[in-house]
């Protein structure tokens, strides 16, 4: 009988001492002899468990964790390869409650299988789409995205259809599929956890595209602090490229698709999709006025799909399901499925995929846990550094782009961060600001030195100078950033500012009287 | 860490390095990533060479360097400590993690120390926003930073 150990290669599971639980393990196996293999698969998500190791023996496959490498040597004592003696064990993996309740559509195999086999792959239903995608018209392909009504999960929610058919229908002798893995908003980590767990359906995904558009070469942009990610892609691209996935012939199909992994530099604007082809192009990045759409005038010039991971990764799937399977989860206009990142404060922090449409309360609460620190919640910012702040109130809103635009916020990449009653509203206030005069890219005055005045005027505001007056003009900052500025850094700062400033208004009181009062 | 000194060499070095990546399709950041993965910075030598090398002027090329917060103009130190200061690691107490690291190596944050041990880099998100407060020592991923994992870094970097 074959026995497999799976210890997460992914970057949480690292931080957390994989590594050296995957040595500890694989020198108990050696010194006992034991014919088992170790496997270093991505994250199943539920990184309050990481390092998760998981025992494929034969039957459903066994969780244990969080494993230390002290642990390892206990773990073979107590026989964990044939039973779950052992304190650590959480019993069948699939039957952990965190993942019983997920629907995982794109991240089906991410943690179940090795990243870089492409047998693994294909058992587990890898490259049905494209398989599906090489046999029908390019009109058919971009007609089955838009029916499935994915939207684009970076966060502006655009449908990934009607921009494919933008540059499907563009005449051009070149045109580019650019991936946008420039995954910098804070409380975010599923581009990352897709490209070290599944790196191979983003390639999957991104050659779908290529089909669809009638575009040859694809780039996946991802941020420096990735170091994990960009060798998990670049190695995935190797072997689909060996494969025949990827080259002159997709599949033997005759049409041909090829792409190549760029690295970012640190500059979180190059998150904003034409300030990211202005980086590709190796300028500054400079944001771009729009129109033109880089659908029609992208990548040097030419007709360009700018998507993100996940709303690439989920291609391969609606492919090979159909647009009606895929769309069938969800509410309202929000389709399919939704890899909610939850993170911060909060006790069971991970990757949690499911339809649109659970309140904001049931996830922070019943799937979350409530806050690590064993305090209130105070407030949770939802959808990265441009994303609104909501208190525990607001915790009926549903999970849905439209539902959380009612409620002057955004769901964004989907990330959750969770703060509890220790919180400093003002001072995150003050932050969203900074970062923005910190990150902007110099092109637009309401950004570039709102966000400035912005801090100053905070800064006022928490010493107690001129309080209302403070008050009147952040928000009057807040106003001229939100309208005039050229692109979404600008443009949302003023969401969690002014987020802080209505829900949380006691925080926003001159200090010395706060000190005072306790 | 890659610390060499540039040396007088710079620009044939640089050379070198970029001989074979005038083929990509917008190359200057890769070259750069190259080059500051050879010296550790980006040094001011291998600058004239890149502008000839593409063809855009030294004015264009300041301002490309100059953007973007990954390109190191001098070196670092031996060792390089990325400590995320983003929302969700400060959710997790990351300002005092920050204050105790920075005066346990006694340098400021985006600075490097006097014996060249190590730089401090802040940075906003590494991605483990699930095991906050999380930093990147020499590219290796360290999360949940409690007083141990603190007093390890410190020993890793002077030991």
């Amino acid at each position: 009988m074959s026995i497999t150990i799976f210890i997460p290669r992914d970057a949480a599971a690292l931080a957390l001492g994989a590594d050296g639980v995957a040595a500890a393990m694989a020198k108990e196996i050696a010194a006992r002899g034991i014919p088992a293999r170790i496997v270093r698969n991505g994250s199943r998500g539920m990184h309050w468990l990481e390092p998760l190791v998981e025992v494929d023996s034969g039957g459903a496959r066994r969780a244990f964790g969080p494993v230390a490498p002290g642990d390892v040597a206990s773990l073979f004592a107590a026989g964990f390869l044939d039973g779950d003696a052992h304190p650590l064990a959480l019993g069948p993996t699939d039957a952990i409650p965190f993942l019983a309740r997920q629907t995982r559509l794109t991240f089906a195999r991410c943690g179940v299988t090795d990243p870089l086999s492409l047998d693994d792959y294909r058992r587990h239903d890898g490259l049905r789409g494209l398989e599906k995608a090489v046999a029908m018209a390019p009109e058919d392909i971009v007609r089955e995205v838009t029916d499935s009504g994915l939207r684009g999960r970076g966060g502006a929610g655009f449908p990934t259809g009607i921009k494919w058919n933008t540059v499907r229908g563009a005449v051009a002798e070149q045109k580019y599929i650019v991936c946008n893995a420039d995954e910098g908003d804070s409380g975010t980590f599923a581009d990352r956890m897709i490209m070290e767990g599944d790196p191979f359906v983003l390639i999957e995904g991104m050659a779908i595209a290529g089909l669809a558009v009638g575009a040859t070469k694809g780039f996946i942009y991802i941020r420096s602090e990735y170091p994990h990610a960009v060798a998990a892609m670049r190695a995935a691209i190797l072997i689909a490229r060996a494969e025949g996935i990827l080259g002159p012939a997709v599949l033997g199909s005759g049409r041909g698709f090829d792409m190549e992994v760029r690295v970012g530099a640190g500059a979180y604007v190059c998150g904003e999709e034409t300030s990211l082809l202005n980086s590709l192009e190796g300028k500054r990045g400079v944001v771009r006025a729009k129109p033109p759409l880089p659908a029609l005038q992208g990548l040097f010039g030419k007709p360009t799909v700018v998507n993100n991971v996940i709303s690439l990764a989920s291609v391969p799937v609606i492919l090979d399901k159909g647009a009606a399977y895929y769309k069938d989860f969800g509410m309202g206009r929000s389709r399919g499925t939704i890899p909610i990142q939850i993170a911060g404060n909060v006790k069971h922090a991970g990757l949690f995929e499911t339809g649109f449409g659970l309140t904001l309360g049931e996830i922070i609460e019943t799937i979350g846990g409530g806050t690590a620190s064993g305090r209130p919640v105070k407030a949770v910012q939802v959808g990265g550094p441009l994303g609104a702040y909501f208190p525990p109130a607001l915790f009926d809103t549903p999970f849905d782009y439209e539902a959380f635009a009612a409620k002057d916020g955004l769901i964004g990449h989907a990330g959750i961060t969770v703060f509890d009653d220790s919180a400093d509203m003002l001072k995150m206030a003050r932050f969203a600001m900074e970062f923005c005069a910190v990150e902007n890219c110099g092109k637009c005055t309401p950004c570039r030195i709102g966000s400035t005045r912005g801090v100053e005027t905070l800064d006022k505001l928490a010493l107690g100078i001129e309080p209302d007056a403070s008050l009147a003009l952040v928000t009057d900052l807040c106003n001229t950033m939100k309208f005039g500025s050229l692109c979404a850094l600008g443009g949302f700062t003023p969401y969690p500012v002014m987020s802080a400033l209505t829900h949380f208004p006691q925080d926003f009181v001159p200090r010395p009287a706060a000190v005072a009062a306790e | 860490m890659a610390l060499q000194d540039p040396g007088p060499d710079a620009a044939a070095q640089t050379r070198n390095i970029i001989a074979d990546m005038t083929h990509l399709e917008g190359p200057l950041l890769p070259m750069l990533h190259a080059v500051q993965a050879a010296f550790g910075h980006v040094p001011q030598e291998a600058l004239p060479v890149i502008a000839d090398t593409l063809n855009i002027s030294n004015a264009e090329i300041h301002g490309v360097v100059s953007f973007y917060h990954d390109f190191r103009r001098a070196p670092a130190g031996r060792h390089v400590l990325k400590l995320c200061r983003a929302e969700a690691c400060q959710s997790m107490g990351s300002e005092a993690v920050a204050a105790k690291l920075t005066a346990l190596l006694g340098v400021r944050s985006g600075e490097t120390s006097p014996d060249q041990a190590v730089t401090i880099e802040p940075v906003y998100c590494l991605g483990l926003c699930s095991c906050a407060p999380a930093a990147l020592l020499d590219g290796e991923p360290i999360g949940r930073l409690d007083d141990e994992r603190i007093v390890a870094i410190v020993e890793r970097v002077r030991p």
